[in-house]
């Protein structure tokens, strides 16, 4: 591996060396920064086993369009960040020779590896410390397809970074396809609404993420008084394709708690206004760019090729690297040379068919990408769909709207419904029925999805035997044979069928999306719906902006706006804790990064003091077995430990009765594990001075008053409450 | 029947006293020694929109206002003054009215718009685009004096109420979104749904609503009818339309190819009328039930009025001095009067004393006396004034029959009918009502004096 390293980087080198004497003629090297990596699990189950970017798309891997196009763009320089499965990005590299190019004309290609980054803003941190980055870049990732010329982006930034440093990143947006339905949904990406200065482009307002809890685009009044037109759009696509300037990586390494590009960085220079800095966008009027987000995207992406709009990156035109020559019949048929085809066999419009595949009698291939190699039965339906490498399907299977990897097998007879996914090495037994949107792979579903999508990626990078447990209940052993739908319901009658494989199972957030993202065509019903859901408005908008009457919604929004934002405040409190439970953190960086968050939610002390507190029982919690005993004794741990934190935020007698009722709260509602010990914990956040007398006493009163359900653990800790009483009337007499 | 024109005169408003009296509503304020009420009154003639309903409030403004527009525009206009009880609001004052109202389209103008916008223009846009409302939207016009560039700039930020947020679609021809009166300080929150169904959308903040309005009668008389708590046009009724259009449509994008092709179609129909004035052609109401037809809701629609249109609502103090001053000034065209070579217009019959000097931008109305070595500036007097020696008026407004002795200072104010000045008086923006005897050797600045 270090051998590789070395070449990769003797090619930057000399890259630079032969930039030297052309420096004075030319402007500096145009470098680019390509991310092969998309920091999400969008293409799992596929993702585990070998990296998006070199995911096939038309018969190519996906870096390869990026790498192809940056170097018509005019790039010199392209850094390829790897971070999961980086060796075979390397390898891929290595071997179809981007790596290691030098001199005039090419493009220098170089890997920077990285296994740390989690995210976007973790792998610009990296290139910013490796001081590779000397000028103007272009910030891309590697599954961005696109035949734009920079020219001209590339001339305005430069020009407006002359009159105005602070104008750092130009965006590149596109007009989407002129349809009130397919605005967003045609690339399966979320709604985006921007606003833009009509006249200066500048970008204002970003908001991607389709939250429909919010009805409402809010711009803040600040910005338009101080730009009296602006254009919001919700026609635009995002291509994902930025002009930076270097200080917006330094920009990344001052916030280092930027991560997503888009969610982080754009919005932060935007709401927070950071040193005043500004983005910029550059529309898009002819050429292509997307970025494959998502299967999808992939479909869509897909078709524009075959339809040749992004020439010149079409099969025919650019495949020859590979030496195996498709070429382009009528209707958008593209069709190796030594492909094997029945006469019987009939191949639609706009499809792709592979070399050294072939194709069995009364085949009907529509609208699909066949790859290499594969082998295709008798009466065999393919309908829509992206067929891999060296794939064999037997006589009678129906495929349609889903995508089959490398190695899958299809028994006789058996049908994929659309929207299936199908990873690696997948086999589908005899008749068997694959439902919709199901994604089945030989490695079995990673039981805990922790944290954040967005912070999360492919992180197996040795391999496929890296992958976290699984937890399955449907799985007899390894490499179960899952019984399909089919299976139970009986029809099945050789017993061998089903599918061989883990069919994973959506999480709750990816039934959601499962219609937007998926291959399959978006359902009629679905379409209806966001019809109707564009046409109709609902009366409680007119009602909440009639002038004439007392803004009762508003009230009611912010209320609940509060409670979300307490509660979202300690769901990241607890994280952060978290973070300092695995060590790195320190006492007093953890203390430093919740006032950040306080601050950064604008809430009281006081609500600090009961999320820390809440945090810290939560891992008491979570360290404990179930009996009593034992979650007392850990609770006595963790308070013990933690007891100088707590007392950071337990200064006042207010904040002490914060964590006392938020304890009240926790016993009633989250975590009832601790009721029944609510009066022996409590002594216990006195001797550690946590929690005062005083705090314990004027609890106490205010709680004489309340409801009898209130009063439940006034009650249960009686006995110390009184015990404090006479200590403290002990303590008098002795004065 | 054309077009109705209900033209909202006003009454004698409070904002404007002691401009405003019960002598001198506010239909009649001289303006460049013209009532106020002149300047639409002549710009609908222009556009030859003459049936008109002239709305004021009180009875004895209404008395007055009629004898005047009867006596001026006898056999020019066909006009009806109508008196309404007063505080009812614009809308309140169209709801007293509703029922005189018979074209398929109402055109609501204020009396105190100048402009120079032709209202036909707006109403041929109202007819072309088959909408239930089309407003005439202008560029905020930068008030206070000219010469002091830094004064604009406060008095912009005093006047937050003449303010709108608008949001236009991609041809600037459909309003989408309207923010007005308060709620213009706040953050702006445009419904997703709205911008999903148009795709892309202008927010504009730098255009007022003119109070200039096409309504189609059936929808403005059904809206008056259930809102019955609606009393201002502007604060209320547009934006209660403008919200409702989404709902009523299904879709405002779908709507938009249907309206090319419904063009064209009409176009060749033959079913046209024109609007003489204009040349523009103004398909009837056969285009407004293809559209309705078609998307089924009903399109709220904008006219933008060029850059380089005068218009100016004149409902404050403060805009009262700018209009006078314009009109005599950048926007002469509007006065109807024609100029000297010096830029100033003397009526014949003025005497001038000795070293007496009348700068450019000036009136003097007919019969004025100016003594000797008096300086006029950028002002405005009104007719058989007798002004003394060494007097310098400057930026101000001096109305008729005023006497200002010698020696006075008046600078930036505005004297009303019958006002006598003694020796020495200096004033500084200040009002004064009729009437009223400003004393000896006294000094005013920023102040309102009117007779008990």
């Amino acid at each position: 591996m270090s051998q590789k390293k070395s070449r990769s980087r003797g090619g930057g080198g000399a890259a630079a060396a032969g930039d030297d004497h052309e420096d004075l003629a030319r402007p500096p090297p145009l470098q680019a920064v390509l991310l092969a990596d998309s920091f999400t699990l969008k293409f799992r189950p596929i993702t585990l086993e070998r990296p998006k970017v070199l995911l096939p798309l038309v018969h190519m891997p996906m870096i390869e369009y990026t790498l192809t196009w940056l170097e018509s763009a005019g790039v010199d320089e392209a850094f390829v960040f790897c971070c999961a499965h980086s060796n075979q990005v390397k390898e891929y590299l290595e071997k179809s020779g981007w790596a290691g190019r030098a001199g005039a004309g090419s493009m220098a290609v170089t890997a920077v590896e990285s296994h740390d980054a989690i995210s976007a803003g973790d792998a610009l941190r990296v290139i910013f410390e490796r001081g590779m980055i000397h000028g103007d870049f272009v910030l891309i990732s590697g599954d961005t397809i696109s035949n734009m010329s920079l020219k001209d982006a590339l001339r305005e930034h430069l020009d407006r970074k002359k009159k105005d440093p602070l104008a750092v990143m130009t965006m590149i947006i596109k007009h989407s396809k002129p349809s009130v339905l397919t605005h967003q949904t045609r690339l399966g990406t979320d709604e985006i609404v921007m606003a833009i200065d009509p006249e200066t482009k500048e970008l204002l307002y970003y908001e991607d993420r389709a939250d429909n809890s919010n009805l409402y685009v809010t711009i803040d009044k600040d910005i338009l008084s101080n730009n009296p037109t602006l254009q919001l759009h919700n026609d635009m696509e995002d291509c994902y394709i930025d002009i930076c300037s270097p200080e917006v990586l330094s920009l990344f390494t001052d916030n280092f708690d930027y991560q997503h590009l888009r969610r982080h960085f754009v919005k932060g220079l935007l709401v927070d206004d950071i040193m005043g800095y500004k983005i910029y966008t550059h529309e898009l009027r002819s050429g292509y760019a997307a970025r494959i987000d998502n299967f999808r995207s992939y479909d869509t992406v897909s078709k524009d090729i075959i339809q040749r709009w992004t020439y010149p990156m079409v099969p025919d035109v650019i495949s020859n690297r590979n030496c195996s020559e498709s070429r382009l019949h009528r209707q958008g048929i593209y069709k190796a040379s030594d492909v094997t085809l029945s006469h019987s066999a009939q191949i639609g419009a706009n499809s792709v068919v592979g070399s050294a595949t072939s194709i069995g009698d009364h085949c009907r291939i529509l609208n699909s990408v066949i790859g290499e190699g594969c082998t295709i039965g008798k009466n065999v339906v393919i309908n829509g769909s992206y067929v891999w490498d060296n794939v064999v399907i037997e006589d009678g299977c129906q495929v349609s709207n889903s995508l089959v990897s490398d190695g899958v097998h299809l028994r006789a007879g058996a049908i994929v419904e659309p929207g299936c996914v199908l990873s690696f090495n997948v086999e589908v037994g005899k008749n068997a029925l694959v439902p919709a949107h199901s994604k089945v792979s030989l490695l079995p579903q990673p039981s805990n999805e922790d944290s954040d999508e967005e912070l999360e990626y492919a992180d197996t990078n040795s391999g496929v035997t890296d992958s976290p447990p699984f937890s399955s209940m449907r799985s007899n052993g390894d490499q179960a044979t899952v019984p399909s739908e089919e299976d139970e319901s009986g029809t099945s009658e050789t017993g061998t069928c089903g599918v061989v494989g883990y069919i994973w199972t959506s999480g709750d957030a990816g039934i959601l999306e499962e219609w937007r993202q998926s291959i399959a065509p978006i359902s009629k019903e679905k379409l209806e719906e966001l019809q109707h859901a564009v046409s109709e408005n609902d009366g409680s908008e007119d009602e909440s902006n009639n002038p004439t009457l007392p803004d009762k919604d508003d009230s009611s929004d912010s209320a609940v706006e509060d409670d979300d934002l307490i509660s979202k405040f300690e769901k990241e409190v607890e994280e952060t804790f978290q973070r300092a439970m695995g060590g790195g953190v320190n006492r007093d960086n953890l203390i430093l990064e919740i006032n950040g968050l306080r601050l950064a939610y604008s809430l009281q002390h006081a609500d600090c003091a009961g999320a820390v507190f809440y945090s810290v029982m939560k891992s008491a919690l979570q360290a404990a077995q179930s009996t009593n005993d034992t979650l007392l004794k850990t609770t006595a741990e963790a308070l013990g430990k933690w007891k100088d934190l707590l007392r950071n935020y337990t200064k006042t007698v207010d904040e002490e009765m914060e964590i006392l009722l938020k304890f009240e709260e926790m016993c009633q509602e989250t975590t009832k594990e601790f009721s029944p010990l609510f009066s022996k914990i409590l002594p216990f956040l006195y001797d550690t001075e946590v929690i005062s007398e005083d705090a314990i006493l004027r609890w106490a009163e205010e709680k004489e008053h309340a409801d009898e359900s209130d009063k439940v653990f006034v009650k249960q800790s009686e006995a110390f409450i009184q015990w404090l009483k006479e200590a403290e009337e002990e303590d008098d007499e002795e004065e | 029947m054309d077009f109705q024109v209900v033209l909202l005169a006003g009454g004698t408003s409070e904002t404007l006293s002691p401009l405003v009296s019960r002598d001198v509503p506010k239909a009649l304020l001289p303006v460049a020694n013209r009532p106020l009420l002149s300047y639409p009154l002549d710009l609908l003639e222009a556009s030859d929109l003459k049936d008109l309903i002239v709305v004021v409030e009180g009875q004895e403004a209404a008395r007055l206002v009629g004898a005047w527009v009867s006596s001026a525009y006898l056999d020019r206009l066909r006009v009806e003054v109508v008196a309404v009880p007063e505080d009812l609001g614009s809308a309140g004052a169209l709801r007293a009215i509703s029922k005189r109202l018979t074209a398929n389209d109402i055109l609501v103008i204020s009396g105190d718009l100048v402009t120079d916008v032709l209202p036909g223009a707006v109403a041929a846009t109202h007819r072309r685009n088959g909408a239930v409302v089309t407003a005439l939207l202008c560029s905020v016009p930068v008030s206070g004096p000219s010469d002091t560039p830094s004064s604009s700039g406060k008095d912009k930020a005093k006047k937050p109420n003449r303010l709108n947020i608008v949001g236009l679609d991609k041809t600037k021809q459909f309003l989408l979104h309207i923010v007005s009166g308060t709620e213009v300080e706040k953050d702006v929150r445009v419904h997703k749904r709205k911008i999903q169904a148009v795709g892309q959308m202008e927010i504009r903040s730098d255009l007022m609503d003119a109070h200039l309005y096409a309504f189609k009668r059936t929808i403005l008389q059904d809206v008056l009818e259930q809102k019955e708590a609606y009393r201002s046009i502007r604060l209320e009724v547009l934006p209660y339309l403008v919200r409702s259009q989404l709902r009523s449509a299904p879709s405002v994008g779908n709507g938009r190819p249907v309206d090319e092709t419904g063009n064209s179609a009409v176009l060749s129909s033959g079913n046209l009328q024109c609007l003489s004035q204009h040349r523009v052609i103004a398909p009837s109401a056969f285009k407004q039930d293809v559209l309705s037809r078609s998307c089924g809701g009903h399109r709220c629609c904008a006219y933008i009025a060029p850059k380089s249109k005068y218009c100016h609502r004149l409902n404050s103090i403060q805009s009262y001095s700018d209009i006078n001053r314009d009109v005599i000034g950048e926007a002469s065209h509007l006065s109807g009067y024609s100029f000297s070579a010096h830029n100033n217009i003397i009526h014949p019959s003025c005497v001038l004393g000795s070293k007496t000097t009348i700068g450019p931008h000036c009136i003097l109305a007919e019969g004025s006396q100016l003594g000797d070595k008096c300086s006029v500036k950028r002002s405005v007097i009104g007719r058989h004034c007798r002004i003394g020696s060494n007097v310098k008026i400057v930026n101000s407004v001096v109305m008729n029959h005023v006497v200002i002795e010698d020696g006075c200072h008046i600078q930036g104010s505005v004297v009303c009918n019958n006002v006598q000045l003694q020796e020495r008086a200096v004033l500084k923006d200040c009002q004064i009502g009729a009437g009223y005897i400003v004393t000896t050797g006294s000094e005013h600045k920023a102040e309102s004096l009117a007779r008990k």
